[in-house]
């Protein structure tokens, strides 16, 4: 019956992949399409063959929420790195450093030294008492209830925030690569997705998170030995950073009127020092908190951990995604400069202003350009390992935010643990499409938005909420189901309220008065290219002067978009003219008053319980005792 | 596996037991220390970029400078904290709750 399923399935997604009417524009020319869906339908055929032979041994609850906790260290380090590696930070950050140079790299820093709370205090801890969720943790001493619905409610939160952002994101992501609509993309992502992890359950996401940690790992390398083999290793490579007319052009740019009188070299040399991007500080650290507290706090990354045998599996599991995610950052650092010499960052900007397509170009111009075979290949190399890495980021947040539905709400609030294993993988199933359909839909819905703060939002949650909440059941005596019901409230709602009144909404009053203001300008700038006009003597000023008109009537179109876009609205979502609150990040504010909150309700919340498990919870949780048991049978 | 593991253990004597004292005070000191190390140095590197940007823009040799040195160090000591931990924890937490979970069930002098 599976068997059946899956084929209709796979059937659907190579359907949807391939019969596109209408095709856009995008990096891959249309002669060179076939290239792209054959490397597409390779990797797709891999997975689904994964999953076919994953889909025989998911018989329990247990296969489908953690492959019955049967994962090798170093296969989780590498599924770990699967889940992290979002196209955000693999498209992304390659992109902030091949525009922002310096900047971007100090970015990707935050990302690897989260895994260290994850190591020292999170995962050991967590697979010593855990099972499937991160409920599992809270309720271990505390109301199971009480506790439960709340960290669903978080879990269910955090994880549809940061798929709503891989929807979206990897819709545009495959529509400006490949062409394909933005909605065909997004139901192509989604039915794979669904097809991994209804039938697999975390077997098949596992091996599709493995697959897509080698895919991407293997092009980045490829990448960097062929940008080395032009520009140099490390010092070499600097030097002709700094020596590139294209940097040093864009480092002016940057820079505008501060740039005059410095040399050629002063500028490219600029590009290896911190400012050009983020100019306050007090951001950078509040972003940092969010992913150093954040990482141990998200779902799916807690969830990886319960699939492992031992506590020391998963201290393997974490060296290997610490190596294997830090190795993968140092690289950006040379496929971010390097498309920032090969490409450059005009042209990185012309196909999508914030970057993300500088590895994929940087691929297709060291393979050829764009006519030749090989840099065809290599950029459809690319784009479908984009997609993979979407499919596989969503498999593991719909498996968290489903477990969340299934294990905790249904089965344990509703239920309360009254179910029968074929109920259990029932109810798991069900709350996956469940969850599958919803991201389909948020992803069609939320079409056009920016979402690239849902991301940020998402750690900030987790890093406010979860993570306060499962330290401190974990290592303080006291904290009890008040300080855990307080805690995941006050922790998510600070979080998403400052977002709410921050700088990340769109501020219709300012973007507005801005279009009036070149509205107003271009009778003055009008007036100036025909006088330029009339003057021109050669061609060369007239090309000027043509190119100066073009900029005006972009500038004037744009404007008058954004006009029509808000119309009277001066406000934004939640009715505010401009940000109540400076910060792009919320966690300097949300991550100590979310512990605040756990330590004040459990202070004033008496609970017997929660203190007469501590002895049994501290044990277990620093020791292994039964962890290893039930795993040794 | 879920719900019933047939074994009684009286987790206040293990708790008490002086071995899992010393794994305790082993794991909080190390740990805790590590942990503080880490962040501390992780916030230096914006820190560093926002208030000392003639310091990272200092060039060591080439084109090569602070800064960037820096961002690299963050790899390395990140790695490095990874290797302590691994090393420590598997020479010596893994055998010290190893005894615990072989004596589990005798401790407290309940079968």
């Amino acid at each position: 019956m599976n068997r059946k399923h899956l084929a209709a399935l796979g059937v659907l997604a190579a359907a949807a992949a391939v019969a596109t009417p209408a095709f856009a524009q995008g990096a891959v020319a249309p002669q060179w399409r076939w290239l792209a869906f054959s490397v597409f339908g390779a990797i797709i055929a891999a997975t689904m063959f994964v999953t076919y032979l994953a889909a025989k041994r998911v018989k329990s609850a247990a296969d489908f929420y953690t492959a019955g906790g049967g994962v090798s260290g170093l296969q989780n380090g590498w599924a770990i790195a699967g889940d992290y590696l979002s196209a955000a930070s693999f498209l992304g950050i390659a992109g902030l450093i091949s525009i922002w140079g310096y900047d971007g790299f100090m970015y990707s820093v935050g990302w690897l030294v989260a895994y260290i709370t994850v190591l020292l205090v999170i995962a050991e801890p967590c697979r010593n008492i855990g099972k499937y969720t991160l409920a599992d943790i809270l309720a271990y001493r505390n109301n199971p209830r009480a506790t439960r619905i709340v960290g669903a409610i978080s879990v269910i939160t955090v994880s549809t925030f940061y798929l709503t952002a891989q929807m979206v994101g990897g819709g545009v992501l495959v529509k400006t690569l490949i062409g394909i609509d933005y909605e065909i993309s997004v139901v192509a992502v989604g039915v794979l997705m669904l097809g991994y992890v209804l039938f697999g359950g975390m077997v098949a996401t596992t091996w599709v998170q493995i697959i897509k940690a080698v895919l991407l790992v293997t092009a980045s390398i490829v990448l960097v030995i062929m940008v080395w083999s032009q520009y140099g290793v490390f010092g070499d490579f600097l030097s002709n950073v700094v020596a590139d007319p294209k940097v040093q052009a864009r480092v002016a740019q940057i820079l505008g009127d501060a740039s005059k009188g410095m040399t050629p070299e002063q500028l490219g040399q600029r590009f290896l020092e911190p400012g050009l991007l983020f100019k306050a500080p007090i951001d950078q650290i509040s972003l940092g908190m969010a992913l150093v507290f954040g990482t141990a706090g998200l779902p799916h990354i807690l969830m990886r951990f319960f699939t492992v045998p031992t506590a020391k599996a998963a201290r393997v599991s974490v060296i290997w995604a610490m190596a294997i995610i830090g190795g993968f950052y140092v690289l950006t650092l040379f496929l971010g400069m390097g498309s920032a010499m090969k490409v450059g960052a005009d042209q990185i900007r012309a196909v999508d202003p914030g970057g993300n397509m500088a590895a994929p170009l940087l691929a297709q111009a060291l393979g050829g350009g764009a006519d030749s075979l090989l840099g065809n290949f290599m950029l459809a190399f690319v784009a479908a390992v984009a997609f993979a890495t979407i499919v596989a980021v969503v498999a593991g947040l719909v498996l968290a935010a489903a477990s969340a539905m299934a294990h905790d709400l249904y089965v344990g609030v509703i239920r309360g643990e009254h179910v029968t294993p074929q109920e259990q993988v029932k109810a798991a199933r069900i709350a996956t499409v469940l969850v599958g359909a919803l991201a389909i839909g948020i992803g069609i819905a939320a079409k056009g938005q920016n979402v690239a703060h849902l991301v940020a939002l998402a750690f900030a949650v987790a890093a406010s909420a979860n993570f306060p909440c499962v330290l401190l059941t974990l290592y303080w005596k006291r904290c009890n189901t008040g300080g855990i019901v307080l805690g995941m409230i006050v922790g998510t709602f600070t979080a998403i309220a400052l977002v709410l009144v921050s700088p990340n909404m769109t501020y219709p009053k300012p973007l507005k008065a801005a279009a009036q203001k070149v509205l107003d300008g271009a009778s003055v700038r009008k007036a100036r290219i025909d006088t330029d006009l009339a003057g021109a003597a050669d061609d060369q000023a007239k090309a000027a002067v043509a190119k100066a008109q073009a900029a005006l009537d972009k500038d004037v179109a744009g404007a008058k978009a954004t006009l029509d876009r808000f119309g009277k609205d001066d406000t934004s979502l939640v009715g505010l003219e401009k940000p109540l609150f400076e910060l792009r990040n919320p966690g300097l504010i949300s991550i100590p008053l979310g512990f605040l909150a756990v330590i004040i309700g459990s202070l004033l919340y008496r609970d017997k319980r929660a203190e007469d498990m501590w002895d049994e919870l501290y044990a277990r949780q620093n020791t292994g005792i039964l962890a290893a048991k039930a795993a040794a049978h | 596996m879920a719900t019933a593991v047939p074994v009684r253990i009286d987790w206040q004597a293990i708790v008490a037991d002086p071995r899992f004292q010393a794994l305790h005070a082993a794991k909080t000191r190390f740990l805790w220390g590590l942990m503080a190390f880490s962040i501390l140095f992780y916030f230096l590197l914006p820190l560093g970029a926002a208030y000392a940007p003639g310091l990272f823009a200092r060039k060591v040799f080439g084109p090569v400078n602070v800064g960037i040195l820096f961002a690299l160090s963050e790899f390395l000591v990140a790695w490095g904290v990874a290797f302590v931990y691994a090393r420590r924890a598997n020479a010596e937490f893994d055998r010290m709750s190893a005894e615990l979970i072989r004596d589990a069930e005798k401790i407290g002098g309940r079968k």
